[in-house]
């Protein structure tokens, strides 16, 4: 059994203690002498083209600084797509530019057009009230069936709303659609994955500092990858010299996607700071979050599954349309292409598949990945129309995803969507769910709801993904224009305590309680005298932050490999101190031996030699014991799971309440079990958010109808049921130093299609003939469904 | 929130003198003036705040045998203080929001407010209550007059509300998922002299009584009754939360549970 802290133990959080006592330290809470306050004008309109802006009245009222417009960014560059998708024509993506702050058009509800800096955040209110702007509505481009057949565009300067159209893989595609057409039987189904609206606890908050002395500018804001926000300002938007400019992300509350990109706030606020020679504050108001930040999800898919007779799979065939709102947000592209695409396989042995996504602009905010980001959508097609078929064919969901699961003796395994899984056992973990969620026991549940009026359901799904994205060689040749790597330093200080500067940032995942975990295994000392470093490119490594489920297998790879070099100096050091020779030191439980002997010092002497070095060989011998590794995978890593979920429904009101939700995973090693466990709660949560309650809705003149908590459903504790949770079952990562795969987006990832299927299974057994129902499965929406 | 001036006077006559003011607004507990204020919806150059005022807070029971409610009493105290002698109401009441909600929003100010989506006007004209403001005594059938709409005039302060205590009753609110306003809600309460039955959340009209189910129920209190009836979907309320239909059948749903449940 693991001692209470390490590797495989659940010590308890110790950044909880500072979150849960109020002692968190966000952007808001940072107050810098001096500091002026931005507020931004924003579009009322989805569509309009900027005649004027009359700034005079409003610059002359009490305590305004300054007003920024459009013409002021004319001149800079703007924010960069990150990655280039190439259509199956061979054509680049079109990529208009996404500047500071609109300038010509503003292309959708709450398109900032102006910012007034001002000595208070209600002088700046005032003032921006006072602006007149002659914007002349044109018709908003919404629905992305019409915008790709309309002559209304969101930039006309591109002349089409689409934005590539994506073939994968286009060599397939020939085989795939003689596959279907051959088929014995071919199940389809229309579906629309809802846009949500990501809803982080703190809203977005940025401020600019410029130190006129130094020329070094400072940039607090809510970022989960604060080395990729100075990359972006620093080389494409305002041209800021790298080194002049330092970026801090202090305690994040939650991003779930929508912090990973720069916004132009955060440009804004810099160039105001710089003008103004003071530091320059902006905090969203909920209003603002729900208008500007990415959003996730929206797409609309047709899928066809097509079977022999016994039900082996021998194609998927999808057709999507991805929404990517009014400008490209900085993974826009990668989202719906490489994170759905590739994962249009699933868990199955399919020979045969084909993936072709049009991405399209609308006078909506922009689209970017979030919480599983693409993967969640290839679950949810693939679960819903195998769900299908099991129906049409008569065969148990179950026994027809068992049938086509690739086994445990065919990894590494090349699926028919271009991806090398390395690991996993899809069987172990349906008998594991299969025990779990007592199907055995439903049919007796079952008569127990009809007994009181209510119908019940059994809803099953299989999910693969694929975290850590990587390696950095073959997402550059599939269009990325970043690596994907992520760097650690260790630093030991002369008494023995460490300091451990991650490249990954922790807006809620425990980084600052694993990562320890993991070096105080390595080193054999307690966890507490380790303290994790994160979110300041002043004093951190450059890492690519926190997203995909990536920081335990790409960052925590980089602090191994660190941790790694610390030991090998180490070997030096205490070779010298021991004269010995390198090759005869051996390090274990915190102490370096020479091997077959009693002869040994402790890491902790080592760690003072190694800065009070009085009699190191001049060279040969470098003092300090500081090191750092830069990890770059060679594969995605795939976790996989299978979950189960019991519905009741109200056939009088359509209300669907989860009764029971059984997870069952496999993320390889686990390093910390509550831990993870936390992460799968929370991803259930906002996938049952997705299946049942979040929905965001634009009327037909782009106005978002669903913009405050009033009509914009979030789960609370009352929707969600008690979780059974499990993670026992194991096959590690073969790839990387940890044997880790990612936990923090499984949960939303599986959650969605096995509430559905579930859904319709009690239905079915209602006698309503009920095939689909489109997110969120709202009262309305299912009842409506029951009666149609 | 634009600027304003806030009094918080302590007697009736006082809060009446100061909303006499052009430009003053009476403010209840403000849960929803207040997020209007702070999105800048409303300027009222002066807020008159009805809290302070001790006449106006607590539950008792009349003479007569009603419960009667200052105007200024929180949901969370009719929750605690009204179970005792009228059950059905004190449901309604902790059922109103959230914590935060119920220890800040008064009777008075939902009333005065008339959300068509708000619980207690389904109380108030499910009962028949009477409205008591500083200048006259309102009966609940004069009182509700469309959404947002009511026979309040300027100024007119609702101090206390009467409600006759019935033989038994119960309040079903079906919730709107994001809000948790009432998509629809039923009051059914059951008096010697016959049935009410109020509906709050279905209605551009706003909370109505729906006859033919008081008709039904009088004769035979019991869900049975209520077989055969329906609602007319014309004049419900559709949005992205419910059609007009699927509000009309919550409507009959609703009244069922509650004559089940009363």
């Amino acid at each position: 059994m693991p001692k209470d802290s390490n590797v495989g133990a659940s010590p308890k959080r110790r950044e909880d203690i500072r979150f849960l006592t109020g002692r968190g330290k966000y952007t808001d809470d940072i107050q810098i002498a001096g500091q002026a306050h931005a507020v931004f004008v924003r579009s009322q309109v989805a569509h309009g083209a900027i005649r004027s802006i009359d700034t005079s009245a409003a610059k002359d009222m009490p305590g305004v600084l300054a007003i920024f417009t459009g013409a002021d960014f004319a001149d800079v560059g703007g924010n960069p797509a990150g990655w280039l998708i190439n259509s199956r024509d061979g054509t680049p993506m079109k990529e208009p530019k996404r500047p500071v702050l609109a300038h010509g058009k503003v292309r959708h509800v709450g398109d900032a057009y102006a910012a007034v800096i001002a000595e208070t955040a209600d002088q700046a209110r005032d003032a921006a009230e006072a602006i007149v702007a002659d914007i002349e509505e044109l018709p908003a481009v919404v629905n992305m069936a019409q915008a790709l057949s309309g002559s209304t565009y969101v930039h006309d300067e591109i002349g089409t709303n689409q934005c590539f159209d994506w073939g994968w893989i286009e060599d397939n595609r020939a085989a795939t659609d003689a596959a279907i057409k051959g088929a014995a039987h071919v199940t389809t189904l229309d579906l629309v994955n809802n846009r949500l609206v990501p809803n982080a606890m703190e809203p977005r908050a940025s401020t600019g500092d410029y130190d006129p002395g130094t020329g070094e500018y400072t940039l607090h804001t809510t970022s989960q990858n604060p080395h990729l926000t100075r990359l972006l300002i620093a080389a494409f938007v305002l041209g800021i010299p790298e080194n002049k400019l330092r970026v801090i992300a202090p305690d994040v509350g939650g991003g779930f996607g929508s912090k990973i990109y720069h916004y132009g706030e955060e440009a804004l606020v810099l160039a105001a700071a710089r003008r103004l020679g003071r530091p320059v504050r902006w905090t969203a108001s909920r209003s603002e979050s729900f208008l500007t930040d990415a959003h996730g999800r929206d797409h609309v898919t047709r899928i066809e599954l097509a079977t022999d007779k016994d039900g082996h799979f021998l194609a998927f065939r999808t057709e999507t349309m991805a929404n990517v709102g009014a400008y490209l947000s900085n993974f826009a592209t990668v989202t719906p292409t490489f994170l759905h695409g590739t994962l249009m396989a699933g868990n199955y042995t399919v020979p045969h598949v084909y993936v072709n996504v049009k991405a399209v602009f609308t006078n909506t905010a922009p689209v970017d990945a979030y919480r599983g980001a693409g993967r969640p959508e290839a679950t949810f097609s693939l679960e819903r129309v195998i769900d299908k078929c099991a129906r049409e064919l008569g065969i148990d969901p179950i026994e027809l995803r068992r049938r086509n699961f690739v086994k445990p003796d065919q990894y590494p395994f090349t699926s028919a969507a271009g991806l090398q899984y390395d690991s996993g056992n899809y069987d172990a973990l349906m008998d594991k769910l299969e025990e779990l969620a007592d199907r055995n026991g439903f049919a007796a549940r079952r008569s127990a709801s009809e007994a009181k009026g209510l119908l019940r359901g059994f809803g099953v799904n299989s999910y693969i993904e694929a975290c850590g994205i990587a390696p950095s060689n073959l997402v550059g040749i599939l269009g990325a224009r970043v690596g994907l790597y992520d760097a650690a330093t260790v630093r030991v200080n002369a008494t023995g305590s460490l300091a451990v500067m991650v490249g990954a940032h922790s807006h809620g995942q425990g980084h600052e309680t694993v990562f320890p975990q993991i070096v105080a295994d390595m080193l054999g000392i307690d966890p507490a005298s380790i303290e994790i470093v994160h979110g300041d490119t002043a004093r951190i490594p450059f890492g690519m932050g926190t997203y995909g489920s990536r920081s335990l297998a790409v960052c925590g790879s980089a602090v191994v490999r660190a941790t790694e070099k610390i030991i090998a100096k180490g070997k030096k050091i205490a070779a010298h101190m021991l004269e010995a020779a390198e090759g005869d030191i051996e390090f274990a439980e915190g102490r370096f031996g020479v091997a077959g002997t009693d002869k040994g010092v402790s890491f902790g002497e080592v760690a003072f030699k190694a800065y009070v070095p009085h009699n190191f060989p001049h060279e040969a011998l470098e003092p300090g014991l500081e090191e750092t590794a830069f990890y770059d995978p060679a594969n995605f890593t795939y976790p996989s799971g299978a979950y189960a979920c019991e519905v009741e429904v109200d056939p009088e009101t359509g209300k669907v309440t989860i009764d029971r939700f059984v997870a069952v995973d496999d993320f390889g090693n686990v390093m910390n079990p509550m831990v993870v466990t936390g992460q799968v709660h929370g991803g259930l949560g906002q996938g049952i958010g997705q299946a049942l309650l979040e929905n965001t809705t634009y009327d037909a003149n782009g106005q978002l109808i669903t913009a405050s908590y009033m009509d914009y459903a979030m789960p609370r504790a009352d929707d969600l049921p008690f979780y059974t949770v499990d993670h026992s079952c194991v096959t590690p990562c073969t790839h990387n130093p940890l044997g880790v795969k990612g936990c923090g987006e499984a949960g939303a990832i599986g959650s969605p299609p096995t509430i559905v299927n579930a859904v319709i299974d009690a239905l079915q057994s209602g006698g309503k003939p009920v095939t689909h129902i489109d997110m969120p499965l709202s009262p309305a929406r299912v009842w409506a469904a029951m009666n149609a | 929130m634009y600027a304003f001036e806030i009094e918080r006077p302590t007697t009736i006559a006082a809060a009446a003198a100061a909303l006499a003011h052009d430009g003053a607004q009476a403010l209840g507990g403000g849960q929803t003036l207040i997020p209007s204020l702070k999105q800048r919806l409303a300027s009222p150059e002066k807020l008159v705040s009805l809290t302070a005022i001790p006449e106006m807070r607590g539950v008792c029971l009349s003479d007569a045998g009603e419960v009667c409610i200052g105007g200024a009493t929180a949901h969370a105290t009719v929750a605690a203080e009204a179970a005792a002698h009228f059950p059905a109401l004190a449901a309604l009441a902790s059922h109103i929001g959230d914590p935060a909600v119920r220890n800040r929003g008064t009777i008075g100010g939902s009333l005065a407010n008339n959300d068509p989506s708000a619980c207690y006007p389904a109380a108030v004209l499910g009962t028949g209550a009477t409205i008591i403001t500083n200048s006259r005594s309102i009966a609940a059938d004069d009182y509700f007059d469309g959404m947002f709409s009511t026979a309040l005039t300027e100024g007119e302060i609702i101090t206390e509300v009467r409600f006759p205590v019935p033989q038994r009753a119960n309040y079903q609110k079906f919730v709107q998922p994001a809000s948790r306003f009432a998509l629809v809600g039923v009051f059914v309460a059951q008096y010697a002299g016959g049935v009410r039955v109020a509906v709050t959340g279905a209605s551009e009209g706003g909370v109505f009584r729906w006859a033919e189910a008081e008709a039904a129920l009088s004769a035979s209190f019991s869900a049975a009754a209520l077989e055969g009836l329906s609602v007319p979907a014309e004049g419900m309320i559709g949005d992205l939360h419910g059609t007009p239909e699927y509000r009309a059948h919550l409507v009959k749903v609703m009244t069922k549970r509650a004559v089940a449940a009363a």
